[in-house]
């Protein structure tokens, strides 16, 4: 047992049983969740954080001064530029250039969006796969369970960074050549899939839990079909714990793509992703060029931090045991 | 019990009186992987080096590259065309096998055996016959003058041993490794003790080697460490010994660090670019029915886009000369004559648009990133030229054990552009002219020609070179040949390297100018 699952919050009313003749916003800054939100100033900080970065990443093509990602105004003889207020630093180049002549700035902005696109994609990948195989197993039980549960078991006794690099490794070998841009999506599925175990041993463990219950026994007195139980009735009372997991894996996601990136099998070298931007930084440690890797790292650990932060309040927050 | 304390104490102190040298262990490392050790599996500078230290020729090269003898004690030119070689008696394999004439015709048949990487080192069309134990001829099909200049690099198995350790075949792929090649039988100054391909590998001497050891080591052991700033770390803090390649940027850290320095020293090995003008449709590109690099104004676009300079003195921060050739200025004479064709981004996109393609094609490169120095960050700056003159270059960049495979003859060549180096093993164009622009047959021309650039002209003049004598005349003809892959680009030089390797100051350690790291002449303090 994990321990995500000993501190999952029980549903005991389902909550469409609950009058609510209210808008949607003016409920939910009525609600707890919002109070105990506003309550703790270092998750509004994480909030907010979290906002203004991914607000960022998604208007870089906007916002940024450059687009790194547009060989055709590389120059090479820009390159290793340190930031704009040391000596030898160029105002066009805020943050300074990394080894190519990007200017790092626009890296940062740019990377932070495909770090950001492709966690968030994998997350939503993992929790559909993680869910619906929970669900079956949890709710079908017998020889599905047995199957399903023991797969997962296999894949907990690998670190998630291994099986993402195995996976990676396949489909960079299948899709060598063939497509354009594949990387991204190579990315995607692995970190998704190597993602998906928590979510399908904590639904198994809640659905066990809600298909005893009076309204799902009800559900089948009136003749609904098992599918239809599962997704209509049964799914929705084990989505907040996925919410929970799904936050704290995103800062797991990064960091894995970031991973992936440095160790050079991530995205390719003309279009940098954080990771990337640390593993070019790397190499130029030793000779002072402090600004390739510093930039990009404090920008990655802000990230993550931040959405751990809010993470862990969400986990907070639901968790009836705490209130 | 007091008693066995000092049995236990005396014994400690006799085994420290009688230990006769103290421990000298050279440590070193590089950045990409030593895999099979089977020198033939893959020809590689690096890798022949490193089994150059277990594993030797007929001949040596010294100190200052030149031929020396090495498995045969001397040799003539019975006629013009057979060669006589006396092989040294008394030598020993690792394994204690005598070494005699039947494991230089075995490794002779081995070399040139289709799996072989190293096909080239016996000219083609040459007999190697057994006189005696000690005697081999080769009958060569035409007077060749420089037939024994490869073979420093040409180790020789033990027949026996290679039968008893299913040896006999040539390891294909430097990736996927038999058994027999994580254990190497020679004849040299050392022994491997113990071999992880891609981590460590451990030496000992031999102490039955037949010749006089000009090292102090009692133990060497060599690493593969491939990131720049942990190979450089390790160098500082004392870990390592020596290492290579000296990342450019860290040149003046570590020479500024009191127990560590710099051997620095022009490099023969030249780096090119070859584009792939054989196949009819390039394997990897959006020009579909017709391969644009078939057009000689389109290679020569490419050249022309590439500004020299700026990789010059950005990647390579002037540790490096441009070349306009593919030999170092230093092998051939008349290298002067040649001038690479100016970088111009205009009159480059203007070839392009002469040749049909006025808004560029798409098409993918690959490059190694651990075997040249900088050479990732050299294919990034090329791609990043050619998106200004419209070409979508899209870059692979992969190990070398991969590279090689893919981009080479294992996997048939499966690269429409890529980068590669060169150091001419004898040292002489001729070497250039087969390996490198040769068109490709399967006696090993051309084996190296990562592009498939044929032309038989170029092919004619490489004949006239390897059997003319007379050395105004034999310059003239590589002059020619060279000239003609200059003017229709066939390859694009780019330039030579310099060498840098970081050395400990407790280390003497001597650098030959082909970059082989052979520890056989290191002292330590």
């Amino acid at each position: 047992m994990s321990s995500e699952e000993q501190g999952l919050p029980a549903l005991e009313v389902p909550p469409s049983t609950r009058a609510a003749p209210r808008g949607l916003p003016a409920r939910f800054f009525d609600s707890d969740l919002w109070y105990s939100f506003r309550s703790s100033r270092l998750v509004v900080l994480a909030g907010i954080v979290t906002l203004l970065m991914v607000g960022a990443a998604l208007l870089a093509p906007l916002i940024a001064p450059h687009d790194p990602y547009d060989l055709r105004a590389l120059n090479l003889m820009d390159s290793d530029l340190p930031p704009a207020w040391v000596q030898g630093g160029d105002p066009r180049f805020l943050l300074g250039t990394d080894d190519q002549g990007r200017d790092i700035l626009s890296t940062i902005l740019y990377g932070t969006r495909s770090s950001i696109a492709i966690s968030v994609l994998a997350v939503l990948l993992a929790i559909g796969i993680g869910v619906s195989l929970g669900l079956v197993a949890g709710y079908f039980g017998g020889i599905a369970d047995t199957i399903i549960m023991r797969i997962a078991d296999v894949k907990l006794t690998f670190p998630a960074i291994l099986v993402a690099l195995l996976i990676n490794g396949i489909a960079q070998t299948l899709f060598r050549g063939r497509l354009g841009g594949a990387e991204f999506w190579i990315l995607v599925l692995s970190i998704g899939l190597s993602f998906w175990v928590q979510y399908a041993r904590t639904v198994r463990g809640m659905t066990l839990v809600e298909k005893n219950k009076e309204y799902v026994q009800a559900a089948r007195l009136i003749g609904m079909s098992r599918t239809a139980i599962m997704f209509k009735h049964v799914l929705p009372n084990v989505l907040s714990p996925v919410l929970v997991i799904g936050t704290i894996n995103l800062a797991l996601a990064i960091i894995t793509e970031a991973t992936l990136s440095f160790l050079g099998v991530g995205l390719p070298p003309t279009e940098p992703s954080l990771g990337t931007m640390i593993q070019i930084g790397n190499k130029y440690l030793f000779s002072g060029s402090w600004w390739m890797v510093a930039f990009p790292g404090v920008t990655l650990a802000v990230l993550v931090l931040a959405v751990n932060l809010l993470g862990d309040w969400l986990r907070d927050a639901l968790n009836p045991k705490l209130r | 019990m007091k008693l066995r304390i000092m049995t236990l104490a005396a014994a400690v102190a006799a085994a420290m009186l009688t230990a006769p040298v103290e421990a000298k262990t050279f440590r070193y490392a590089f950045q990409g992987d030593l895999n099979a050790l089977d020198p033939y599996t893959l020809n590689e500078t690096f890798t022949l080096g490193a089994l150059g230290n277990v594993m030797e020729g007929l001949t040596k090269r010294d100190k200052d590259l030149k031929i020396i003898p090495g498995l045969a004690e001397r040799w003539e030119i019975a006629e013009p065309t057979r060669w006589r070689f006396y092989l040294r008696k008394g030598v020993k394999f690792h394994n204690g096998e005598d070494f005699t004439a039947d494991d230089v015709v075995f490794s002779a048949e081995r070399a040139l055996s289709p799996e072989s990487n190293i096909k080239s080192r016996i000219a083609a069309g040459t007999k190697v016959v057994k006189v005696d134990d000690h005697t081999v001829d080769f009958v060569t099909t035409a007077p060749n003058p420089i037939l024994h200049y490869e073979w420093d690099t040409w180790y020789i198995f033990s027949k026996k041993w290679s039968e008893a350790n299913g040896a006999t075949k040539v390891q294909t792929s430097s990736s996927q490794l038999s058994p027999f090649t994580l254990k190497a039988n020679g004849t040299g100054p050392f022994i491997v003790e113990s071999h992880q391909p891609g981590v460590k590998t451990v030496f000992k001497p031999n102490p039955n080697w037949w010749g006089k050891p000009e090292h102090n080591l009692t133990e060497v052991i060599f690493q593969t460490i491939k990131s720049d700033a942990t190979r450089v770390a390790a160098l500082l803090s004392g870990e390592i010994d020596m290492m290579d390649p000296v990342p450019v940027q860290d040149i003046a850290r570590i020479k500024a660090n009191a127990g560590t320095d710099v051997l620095t020293g022009p490099e023969l090995r030249t780096i090119f670019l070859n584009m792939d003008s054989l196949r009819d449709e390039l394997l990897y590109s959006d020009v579909k029915g017709k391969n644009p690099f078939k057009d000689a104004r389109v290679r020569k676009a490419f050249y022309q886009a590439i500004d020299m300079e700026a990789i010059h003195s950005r990647v390579m921060r002037g540790n490096s000369a441009n070349s306009a050739l593919l030999i170092s200025p230093l092998l051939f004479s008349r290298a002067a004559e040649f001038k690479r064709h100016p970088y111009d981004p205009d009159a480059a996109k203007k070839l392009l648009a002469e040749a049909g393609y006025p808004n560029g094609f798409a098409v993918e490169m690959d490059c190694p990133n651990d075997r040249y120095v900088n050479d990732e960050a050299i294919c990034q700056a090329v791609v990043a030229m050619l998106a200004r003159i419209g070409i979508k270059a899209k870059l692979n960049a992969m190990p070398k054990a991969k590279y090689f495979e893919k981009a080479g003859a294992t996997q048939k060549y499966d690269s429409s552009f890529n980068l590669l180096g060169w150091t001419p093993g004898s040292f002489d164009s001729h070497n250039v002219l087969l390996n490198i622009t040769g068109c490709r047959d399967d006696k090993g021309a051309g084996a190296f020609n990562y592009g498939g650039y044929c032309n038989p002209k170029v092919d004619e003049l490489a004949k006239l070179v390897l059997v003319e004598t007379d050395t105004a005349k034999r310059d003239d003809l590589i002059a020619q040949a060279f000239r003609i892959v200059h003017e229709e680009a066939g390859i694009i030089p780019l330039h030579q390297q310099a060498l840098n390797w970081g050395v400990s100051k407790k280390v003497k350690i001597v650098q030959r100018a082909d970059n082989q790291i052979l520890f056989y002449w290191v002292q330590k303090e």
